[in-house]
């Protein structure tokens, strides 16, 4: 089923008279159907969610502790304040990661300070400390620590910076103060901000002045760092064997499967290649601005923006790295081709609504694309201006555009577009399943993955494979319709 | 709890005496039978020593951090009974600059509540710091606590700005909870016209000036020997001053929702009553300065 683009903007109309006029007029502005030759997507994002909507969005903390600092494996990233925030952010996400947890890794580990009433009226930096000399004398081989404070924390003015500076001079390793209480900011998105901060004042600044002896490292001309992969399902695995092929080095892996030390290698690569824009941007402008590395966002989500990422990527080197990726990708193109022709056929014409985070919500439309499927809507959770500039990149003109999408508008243009999937999150899922609707999780893959590189194309289109052509669809009926 | 139980407040500007007038009022109050519970609310913790004879107690979020939680404490151990039987306890808080003062009320509060403070009295008395800065400062005006709120001001600028402040509180939680205002307690700084500024000012804010306190050094020769007024010279005129203010809260059915003025309204009050300069003043004071700037360069 099409629709035609004046179709589509009274499906958006329609869609908005449920909401009282204060709330219309708010949330029409972030709604959009793309046009041929705009640079724009013409929704207002980065904004307040309407109270009294179901809105996706996390906070600071999960932007922080969740996305940017969790996945540095070999860090105890500890949850500082009441124990919610920390039980139900614990390993939350799928960072895979290599190592002997609890003993040279932490990751799927949960630290907390578990604030009490007493911390609360006497303030807590005491127990901080003694948290940290506990974790310390348990797990000596931590590399350091990070405190992602939680909103009390804020509130009653710990000074948790003080007792970093403290312990990290008497425990000899970094002690990272994350200030990402919960009521900063509109989303995560101000998490992700922070947490790029700490890092540039926390960890950059002292680590641009160890030599490159001492951290074990010798420089190379093809140094790369891998930037805003988080390794969910292991997709930086699968990415950066593609960029070992072509003959690059990966010095750093931040933060998916990565460590403190890559943490400081990070700003000794000749370029850095940013994964997810959101989350990390902020630091590879940084890099550019005061170590002068420049940066790009690479995409190797189906085989075709792989071919072209390893291109743009290539382009910045020799010859010989060059002549390389040309190497890789004609190396991969059968296996790619035998994908396409296997699954292509029972993917060809379906329609897709996405929605999630980052990156994704524009970087998997080619991978959906080289399978014959087309993305008729997609928006971002906590996106800026500037993704939706990207964005446009890979959209077709007249893509429905959700910024911040509700619950209910998302129900709605489900059942107006009729997509013939859902790829958007948890949350999200068994709305749609309920509604006898094909559904994808976009921020875990489902549990399966990875989806990056030609070995996670693969993977990935059996996923949307099984998701779309499960006979489990014809058994569902409908008890409405046999009453 | 009862219904025959009156919880009433001191609230006003830090340092315009709310602990002694509070505490001489109850033992005035005491004194004419009423049995008296004064529950703290100030990290201070001094809003009993009158009665205790002591520098300050052993408060409930002090024992409570020694022992891990207010659930470790007995209320024994918190409550003690000082002049004519007045039951004391203070809720006490953190050092300043670090935790949460305002939430240390509220945890000792419930802590009180829960076991059973609040029996075989006909009073309990609220004894607030300074300026209601957060909810944790609200919460003896909030619903089922303090229904009385008497603000304690004199005739100087700031303390009457905090008074005002306060009846905003109050009036907040007036419609929630059914908090009322019982009065303002004039405490004499000797402010010119200061009995007829402070009546004006009830008036304004719907309320009686309930008492006037007169300024008088025995006050704080009181104080030096940790005692009240009416205990240390009962015969004094200040001690009969403080049994009529006694007299009178006990007696008071003026109980109103206040109508704080906007800080438009309360400065032309100032500069009718001459504590303020009006625009003029003000005016003619900036132009004396730049002239004396110009002199300068």
């Amino acid at each position: 089923m099409t629709f035609t683009q004046e179709e589509k903007r009274q499906i958006i109309k329609e869609v908005l008279e449920a909401y009282p006029e204060k709330s219309r007029k708010k949330r029409e502005k972030h709604l959009n159907i793309t046009e041929e030759g705009k640079s724009d997507c013409g929704v207002k994002s980065n904004i307040k969610s309407v109270p009294g909507v179901m809105t996706t969005r996390g906070c600071a903390f999960a932007g922080a502790k969740g996305v940017v600092w969790g996945p540095v494996k070999d860090m105890i990233h500890l949850s500082h304040g009441p124990i919610g925030c920390g039980y139900y952010s614990w390993a939350g996400r799928r960072n895979y990661y290599i190592g002997t947890t609890g003993i040279d890794t932490f990751g799927t580990m949960q630290f907390t300070s578990d604030y009490q009433e007493r911390d609360i009226v006497f303030g807590g930096d005491k127990k901080l400390a003694k948290v940290i000399d506990e974790m310390e004398t348990l797990f000596p081989l931590s590399q350091g620590i990070t405190i992602e404070s939680e909103c009390p924390v804020g509130l009653i003015g710990d000074d948790i910076e003080a007792v970093a500076k403290k312990k990290a001079k008497e425990i000899g390793k970094s002690v990272v103060p994350v200030r990402c209480e919960g009521f900063r900011g509109v989303s995560q998105s101000l998490g992700h901000h922070i947490a790029n901060d700490t890092v540039r004042d926390w960890v950059f600044a002292k680590s641009d002045k160890v030599p490159d002896e001492e951290l074990g490292f010798t420089p190379s001309p093809y140094d790369v760092s891998v930037i805003g992969d988080y390794n969910i399902g292991g997709d930086a695995w699968s990415s950066r064997i593609l960029l070992e092929e072509i003959g690059l080095r990966v010095i750093a892996q931040f933060s998916g499967d990565g460590t403190l030390n890559e943490v400081k290698l990070s700003h000794r690569a000749k370029l850095n290649l940013i994964h997810c824009y959101r989350s990390m941007n902020y630091l590879c402008r940084h890099m550019e601005e005061k170590y002068g590395i420049p940066w790009l966002e690479y995409n190797f989500f189906g085989p075709t923006y792989i071919a072209k990422s390893l291109r743009t990527i290539a382009a910045r080197f020799d010859e010989t790295i060059q002549a390389k990726a040309e190497e890789v990708i004609a190396k991969y193109q059968a296996q790619a081709d035998a994908v396409i022709a296997k699954y292509r056929p029972r993917l060809e014409g379906k329609r897709v609504l996405l929605m999630v985070g980052g990156l994704r919500p524009r970087h998997v439309i080619p991978a959906f694309r080289d399978l014959g499927m087309e993305v008729i809507g997609t928006g971002y959770e906590f996106g800026h201006n500037d993704d939706y500039k990207l964005t446009t990149e890979y959209t077709d003109p007249g893509t429905v555009i959700y910024d911040d999408v509700t619950a209910y508008e998302f129900e709605e243009f489900a059942r107006k577009l009729k997509p013939d999937l859902i790829a958007s999150g948890i949350k999200e899922k068994y709305v749609f399943q309920k509604m006898a609707l094909p559904f994808r999780q976009m921020h875990s893959w489902d549990y399966s993955g990875p989806y990056h590189g030609y070995d996670g194309f693969a993977i990935f289109a059996r996923d949307m494979d099984l998701a779309l052509n499960s006979p489990t669809w014809g058994l569902v009926n409908t008890p409405w319709k046999t009453v | 709890m009862t219904d025959k139980i009156r919880q009433i407040a001191f609230y006003g500007k830090g340092g315009i005496g709310k602990s002694t007038t509070s505490q001489n009022a109850i033992a005035g109050m005491a004194e004419q039978g009423q049995r008296v519970m004064i529950v703290g609310c100030d990290p201070k913790a001094d809003s009993t020593r009158l009665m205790l004879h002591s520098k300050a107690q052993t408060t409930i979020l002090h024992l409570a951090a020694e022992r891990g939680s207010v659930e470790d404490l007995e209320l024994s151990e918190v409550l003690l009974t000082g002049y004519r039987g007045v039951k004391c306890v203070e809720s006490g808080g953190p050092e300043p600059g670090v935790g949460c003062a305002g939430r240390g009320i509220i945890t000792a509060i419930n802590f009180l509540e829960e076991n059973g403070a609040y029996e075989d009295i006909d009073f309990v008395s609220y004894d607030v710091l300074g300026d209601v800065v957060c909810g944790g400062f609200a919460m003896p005006i909030r619903e089922g606590k303090a229904q009385e709120i008497y603000i304690v001001v004199s005739g100087e600028m700031m303390a009457m700005y905090a008074a005002n402040n306060i009846a905003r509180g109050v009036l907040k939680y007036a419609h929630s909870g059914g908090v009322r205002l019982g009065g303002l307690i004039c405490n004499s700084r000797k402010v010119d016209r200061e009995v007829e500024l402070i009546e004006t000012l009830a008036k304004r804010l719907n309320t009686q000036m309930i008492h006037f306190v007169p300024r008088d050094n025995i006050v704080q020769h009181a104080e030096l020997r940790r005692m009240t007024v009416i205990e240390y010279a009962p015969d004094s005129q200040q001690a009969e001053e403080y049994r009529q203010l006694a007299r009178k809260i006990i007696e008071n059915k003026n109980l109103t929702v206040p109508t704080p003025i906007s800080m438009d309204e309360l400065e032309e009050l100032l500069v009718e009553y001459g504590i303020l300069g009006g625009e003029q003043e003000y005016q003619k004071a900036i132009a004396q300065d730049q002239g004396k700037q110009l002199v300068n360069v």
